[in-house]
């Protein structure tokens, strides 16, 4: 099942995929590392084992619909049918591209694999064909939707996969659902019909029977161009393409210029869109009525559309208005089904390791003899009770294990906890100040910036391929001395680490060569003896700022890599690129542990949560995914943005996300419950920064507006009623309070924002380019 | 709607398509054409979609011919090349035709290789911090500056800058000799050097005050004395601006009571010295300076004055210089001059004076040409005859010695090898290739046939002085005793005040003074005088030993026409040598002797004396001012 839907997530990308296929063979030749193939480097044996992980949940979701019984209501039980057969078609295909690449073995193993679902299929297909019987004709929608599979759809799919196995042995073929034919002249009446009778029924009923507009015009008109109809495709898109939502320009943009069915073949967006099934949801209602309107008019064109298609999710209760739609619609394939976003998500902190905190450290002693006792107290006190309350959300301690902790970490751990207590309570009346690095002469291009936690190093990415580091204190950057002046050091001495620096290599900053691209993505590692950046040559690169050299290049994304963050406890990383999937790495391991697939576009920006159990991934598709570290699965989608992502935060609690777009709004994210939870909106261009202050009161935003947008995240939150029922249904009520919720906007001189910091005492800390033209 | 989006879109229509085709041999069929037009179409929309991402990613508004590129790399389509300039390129129609193209301008290689204005580069990208809001609240302090590659000079930089040009353009000659000792040794001015240049090269705009002139110049000697400069190829701009002094009819000089002749001779000292101390920084300066000092003597248009620079110029250049520019010129120019000097009209009066001037200078630059060529036929003889057998070993073991001690005063006064020799080999089509050395006794027949005694009578001769200690160049003291100790045996003491150099003949031949013998018009050409001024000093030089080392000139004071005094030839031996030694005045070289011999050639037919040569008993420098020239070389400030 799983190779399965890996390679049939990997299918539509023909030309980028070959090489992994490639890849693959080896790993499936050995018998006994199977699994090893579909987890690509095994973290820990036996955790693999318990867990199993598969790596494309999204996928297996999308297609296990029938199997996640109880959950689901019926419609989706039945329109399951239909993907099965699909899916069987499609794994013929698969099984001819394997063949016709000779790769045998991928061959005998999917065969083996396959074999199985074939008699599961059969068995499924029996069932629901028995079905008819077993369900007492109590569920009319099934029975309906029944009859008009067999009427259209079924007889079709069944046929289909006997030529194509013989004749027409391509795979585009193959898994294009565009093989049946309407009458192509009619296509305009019929989605003209539909229009004049969503436009007829109850005001309630029309917000959301007008979701059905966008995906059916979008899979008419591919049809008619599939179909070699170009001229009334033209037409078609020439009559409706006004009445779309005008977050769908950009997409309608696209569409707009393919019309040949050749173009089609190459176009990688829309082929995800129609291999993927657009996601509505519709109360049951309007989703009756619907059916009703396209019964009683034989309107099987697009009833046939809807059923293969789109997805339907069904709810019970009051039909949603305009807003709550338009608020978590605009993705590339709709919006999130509710069981998706139904895992449980352990979004609490880990347990801070114990630490002894020296007594006798140089504050207290700094300090008068009378405060000295009560200071440590409080301090053990804190640290105690930190330690005894296990968040009841947090994951288990070794969930995701992690590398222990080095007496450098320990001692960097002291200082933060020093420094916190040193830390500005910030809040609406106790606004943070801001702090810009600007970068003067970037003529090259500034792409990425990235500061360590302790705000002391700062590195830039630029488009001239270079990494550059800069020392933000005023202590200088030095390189470790050459291996045979190391051996010339007495070891046993005191200051050991301060003599195997080269003080000969001082300087304010330091430039790293070796990438052969833009640099569009930077990230120290917590211990700041690491620096990774991604750049546009398809490889991330692990720098040593021990030594200023680079240490590894992480090849696997074979596409430009936009965005790469280290883990809050180091050791892993995550990156995403063009080639749609982020990437799990340990920086020990030269493949990726975990691939994570299922975003239908780039993977623009890609953050670890807090407790490192979790990545959050923004992708061009114009949605968020979370993902679970552990076995890869997809846990939370999110939509509601209306442009590519290109910003990320969580909240230091590990509770909320916040996300920014190019559409210049933040939206923010309950994680636990899966639900928005806000909308910041103000910012007149792509938002490229967020960061929360240290204790999460305040949100800033950066922008390429050239501003900075402080909010009142606690205000924003606290606002939320997450009551159960909202929580169930997920439909939210957003306020529009983003004027509120403003605490104030900072304008820089011409510099976009591109980076936004606090540091531990939450000092703003803003970077960008400046711009002189 | 769609028409208007339709529009958007760039098409390329058919016919494009055909004559692309065709352009490049193949013919199309009308529907063949159609279909990839359309096509083409669709994949240039594609790519343009695909690069607005790399756009977005490089966090810019801005579509760029780079990220369009990247799109079609990773579609594996071949890139554009050649349109990654920043400017928009702009898109034209032809009139007549329905043709579009891009301009495409020719850019003249010639024209930006040889372009005076050099880009200066990008400044290095920094990270500046600037505390923008405090508390929330706007920081009203600027943003500061963006430093560009000029503005990185820090705050004291541009305080200093400032300070020095003030005191040295100032009124007060306390700070400006403050100002121009510390641009003499200043250390951590390097990035200044480029403002100072621009300084400098205002002399041009204040060339009616002598003063001002006279502080730039100073200015040009300390930066060219500061050893932590590296003048690079400001020394070009310099070297201008040094010309300038020395050539040009300047302003001030309308004012015969302006002495511009002394600002002349110190440009030209300066000029020399430059040449010496920086002139291998930028290749062909020699020859640029040569040309540009011949084609002011050439020319007859003009003014005597920067005829007069000319010549001084050339003699500051070693007499190398003085051979092969002034020399073959000597003949046309001398008509010229001699028509002014003939005119005894009183509206000549001042031409007149002025052309006396620029016959003095031409007579010293000549007289030590001569003594230059004889001190060089010497050497060369000297080394082609190892081992001088007989009575001349002592003589000859003992120059060569003090040769060696010494440092020969050629590579002060002559260009290095590697330039010299660069002028004949690179100098194609230069006017002087086809120059040939002249030998000696030629080239003075010739410069007698013009100067007459007067040119004897700069070749004058001192008697010998007892025992000057070869070691003499190491101890300035025991040199500058020397001559003093010397004075009392002095038979023939004239006064000449520019005397400077005393000249040992023979110091080992028993003492006796060294009236070898040697016809008259050859002793003539043992000179004192002249060789002081080898020591790349013109005229100032021996203003500058009158008035600093009054003691000693006193005791050296020799009449001015020596040459009754000769002693009268005797017929001697067939192999004699004379060694004429001199000491140079510079101040960092200060009792340096220097001490060479040369064999006499074989006596030459006298030439009658020209009979007005008789008539200028004194040429050139008679003028006191130069007195205040002379303490301003040693400290290098005027006394003001």
């Amino acid at each position: 099942m799983c190779l399965w839907c890996r390679i049939r997530q990997k299918i539509p990308k023909k030309k980028k995929t070959y090489y992994a296929a490639h890849v693959m063979t080896p790993l499936l030749s050995a018998p006994g590392k199977k699994m090893a193939a579909v987890q690509d480097a095994p973290m820990e044996l036996d955790a693999e084992k318990e867990t199993k992980p598969e790596i494309l949940s999204d996928g297996t979701s999308n297609l296990s619909g029938n199997t996640a019984s109880g959950t689901l209501s019926s419609p989706p039980l039945t329109a399951g049918g239909a993907p099965k057969q699909e899916d069987q078609q499609t794994l013929i295909a698969v099984l001819q591209f394997l063949r016709r690449n000779k790769l045998t073995e991928s061959v005998e193993i999917l065969r083996r694999e396959a074999c199985l679902e074939d008699q599961e299929d059969s068995q499924t297909l029996d069932g629901s064909g028995g079905g008819k019987g077993d369900g007492d004709g109590g569920d009319a929608n099934s029975l309906l939707s029944r009859v008009s599979i067999a009427s259209a759809a079924a007889p079709q799919s069944t046929l289909t996969p006997i030529p194509v196995k013989n004749d027409q042995p391509d795979v585009s073929v193959v898994l294009s659902a565009y093989s049946q034919q309407g009458d192509p002249s009619l296509y305009q009446v019929y989605y003209s019909s539909l229009k004049n009778f969503i436009e007829s029924v109850l005001d309630c009923h029309r917000a959301e029977l007008s979701q059905l507009f966008y995906p059916l015009f979008v899979h008419m008109y591919l049809e008619l161009v599939y179909n070699n109809h170009e001229n009334k495709a033209k037409a078609f898109f020439e009559k409706f393409s006004g009445d779309q939502e005008c977050y769908y320009q950009d997409d309608l943009r696209i569409l707009c210029g393919l019309t040949k069915k050749e173009h089609l073949k190459g176009n990688e967006a829309l082929l995800d869109f129609r291999t993927s099934r657009f996601v509505l949801r519709i109360s049951r209602d309007s989703y009756q009525l619907l059916k009703r309107h396209l019964q009683e008019r034989h309107n099987n064109q697009i009833w046939n559309i809807i059923q293969e298609h789109l997805y339907i999710d069904i709810f019970d209760g009051m039909p949603r208005s305009k807003s709550q739609i338009d608020s978590m619609s605009g993705s590339f394939a709709g919006e999130t089904r509710r069981e998706v976003n139904k895992a449980k998500v352990f979004y609490g902190l880990l347990k801070e390791p114990e630490i002894e905190v020296p007594l006798d450290d140089e504050d207290d002693e700094a300090e008068n003899e009378e405060g000295k006792p009560k200071k440590k107290k409080t301090k053990k006190d804190s640290m105690g009770s930190k330690s005894k309350k296990q968040d009841p959300n947090a994951p288990q301690q070794n969930r995701i294990p992690l590398p222990e902790l080095k007496d450098s970490d320990k001692l960097d751990k002291i200082m933060y906890m020093k420094e916190s207590t040193k830390r500005i309570r910030l809040g609406p009346e106790n606004l943070p100040s801001i702090c810009f690095y600007s970068f003067l002469n970037a003529y090259q291009g500034l792409t990425a910036v990235d500061f360590t936690d302790d705000s002391s190093l700062l590195a830039g990415g630029f488009a001239d391929s270079t990494v550059r580091v800069w020392s933000a204190t005023p202590k200088k950057l030095r390189k470790v001395k050459s291996a045979a002046e190391l051996n010339l050091i007495d070891k046993e001495s005191d200051d050991v680490l301060e003599r195997i620096m080269d003080e000969k290599t001082a300087s304010e900053s330091k430039n790293l060569y070796g990438h052969s691209g833009p640099v569009y993505g930077v990230s120290f590692s917590p211990d700041r003896n690491y620096l990774l950046s991604s750049s546009e040559d398809g490889t991330v690169r692990l720098w040593s700022l021990q030594t200023f050299t680079c240490l590894v290049g992480y090849k696997g994304h074979n596409y430009p890599v936009w965005d790469t963050h280290f883990s809050p406890f180091g050791y892993y990383f995550v990156s995403g690129g063009h080639d749609r999937v982020a990437r799990l790495w340990a920086t020990d391991h030269y493949q990726p542990l975990r691939i994570f697939a299922g975003h239908l576009a780039d993977v623009t920006c890609t953050r670890f949560h807090p407790n490192s159990n979790y990545v959050v991934t923004g992708s061009t598709d114009r949605t968020i995914r979370l993902w679970d570290v552990l076995n890869g699965n997809c846990v939370r989608f999110f939509t509601g943005h209306k442009g590519p992502i290109h910003s990320l935060a969580f909240s230091p609690n590990g509770k909320f996300l916040a996300s920014g777009s190019t559409d210049g709004r933040v939206l923010l994210w309950d994680i636990g419950h899966g639900l928005m939870i806000g909308e910041l909106k103000g910012h007149t261009d792509t938002i490229y920064a967020l960061k929360f202050s240290r204790d999460g009161e305040i949100l800033a935003s950066g922008s390429m507006d050239n501003t900075v947008r402080l909010w009142d995240s606690m205000k924003a939150f606290d606002d939320m009623e997450t009551d159960d029922f909202t929580a169930a249904t997920g439909h939210i009520h957003l306020p529009d309070n983003s004027q509120e919720l403003l605490l104030g906007m900072y304008h820089s001189k011409s510099t976009p924002v591109t980076h936004l910091h606090f540091t531990r005492r939450n000092l703003l800390l803003a970077a960008g380019a400046y711009n002189s033209q | 709607m769609t028409e208007r989006e339709e529009r958007r879109f760039a098409e390329v229509p058919r016919e494009s398509i055909k004559l692309m085709a065709e352009s490049t041999g193949v013919e199309l069929s009308e529907e063949v054409a159609t279909l990839l037009a359309e096509d083409v179409c669709y994949r240039l929309r594609e790519a343009t979609q695909n690069s607005s991402q790399f756009m977005r990613h490089a966090k810019r508004r801005k579509l760029s011919v780079e990220d369009f590129n990247r799109a079609l790399r990773w579609s594996n389509t071949e890139t554009v090349c050649g349109y990654g300039a920043q400017d928009a390129l702009p898109f034209r129609p032809l009139k007549e035709g329905e043709l579009f193209f891009v301009e495409d301008r020719e850019i003249n290689l010639v024209e930006l290789a040889l372009a005076t204005n050099i880009p200066k580069g990008c400044a290095e990208t920094m990270v500046r911090v600037h505390v923008s809001y405090l508390d929330g609240k706007g920081n009203l302090e600027p943003q500061g500056t963006v430093p560009t590659a000029v503005q990185s000079l820090s705050e004291d930089l541009l305080k200093y800058y400032q300070q020095i040009t003030r005191a040295i353009l100032g009124e007060d000659p306390h700070l400006m000799k403050v100002a121009l000792l510390d641009l003499q040794s200043n250390s951590k001015i390097a990035a200044l050097l480029p403002y100072f240049v621009y300084v400098i090269s205002g002399v041009k705009s204040v060339s009616h005050d002598l003063d001002q002139l006279n502080r730039l110049l100073h200015m040009v000697k300390s930066l060219v004395q500061n050893p932590y400069l590296y003048l690079g190829s400001y020394v070009r701009s310099l070297v201008s601006s040094v010309m300038y002094c020395i050539l040009e009819p300047l302003a001030a000089s309308i004012n015969p009571l302006n002495d511009h002749w002394t600002l002349r001779d110190y440009a030209a000292l300066l000029l020399s010295h430059i040449f010496w101390t920086h002139g291998d920084l930028v290749s062909g300066l020699y020859h640029q300076i040569l040309l540009s000092l011949q084609k002011v003597l050439s020319d007859p248009v003009r003014p005597l004055c920067s005829h007069y620079g000319a010549v001084v110029g050339l003699h500051a250049l070693g007499w190398k210089a003085v051979e092969r520019v002034l020399y073959p010129h000597l003949p046309a120019y001398w008509a010229n001059l001699q028509a002014v000097l003939d005119d005894y009209s009183v509206s000549n009066a001042q031409v007149k004076a002025d052309g006396h001037k620029v016959y003095g200078a031409i007579l010293v630059a000549v007289e030590r040409l001569l003594k230059m060529k004889a001190l060089s036929l010497t050497l060369a003889a000297e080394g082609g005859c190892a081992g001088l057998p007989g009575t001349a070993t002592g003589a000859v073991g003992f120059r060569e010695n003090s040769l060696g001690l010494s440092p020969p005063p050629e590579p002060l006064s002559e260009p290095p090898l590697g330039i010299a020799s660069h002028l004949q080999a690179g100098g194609a089509g230069c006017p002087w290739e086809e120059w040939t050395p002249v030998s000696l006794p030629a080239m003075y027949c010739e410069l007698y046939s013009f100067f007459g005694d007067s040119l004897a009578v700069r070749f004058s001769t001192d008697p010998p002085l007892g025992g000057a200690p070869p070691s003499g160049s190491r101890q300035p003291l025991e040199g500058r005793k020397e001559p003093a100790s010397g004075a009392p045996n002095l038979e023939n003491t004239r006064k000449m005040p520019q005397l400077t150099a005393s000249m040992n003949i023979s110091p080992r031949q028993d003492g006796s003074p060294c009236m070898e013998p040697q016809p008259p018009s050859l002793a003539a050409t043992v000179p004192g005088r002249s060789l002081a001024r080898s020591s790349s000093s013109s005229s100032v030089s021996r203003s500058r030993s009158s008035s600093s080392r009054p003691g000693r000139s006193t005791s050296q004071s020799r009449d001015i026409f020596p040459k009754a005094r000769f002693p009268l030839p005797q017929v001697g031996p067939p192999a004699f040598s004379f060694i004429i030694g001199g000491r140079q005045m510079g101040r960092r070289c200060q009792g340096r002797r220097f001490q060479t011999s040369f064999t006499p050639t074989p006596p030459l037919t006298t030439l009658p004396p020209r009979a007005y040569a008789h008539k200028l008993p004194v040429i050139g420098r008679v003028s006191k001012p130069v007195r205040r020239w002379t303490c301003s070389h040693y400290s290098l400030h005027l006394p003001l």
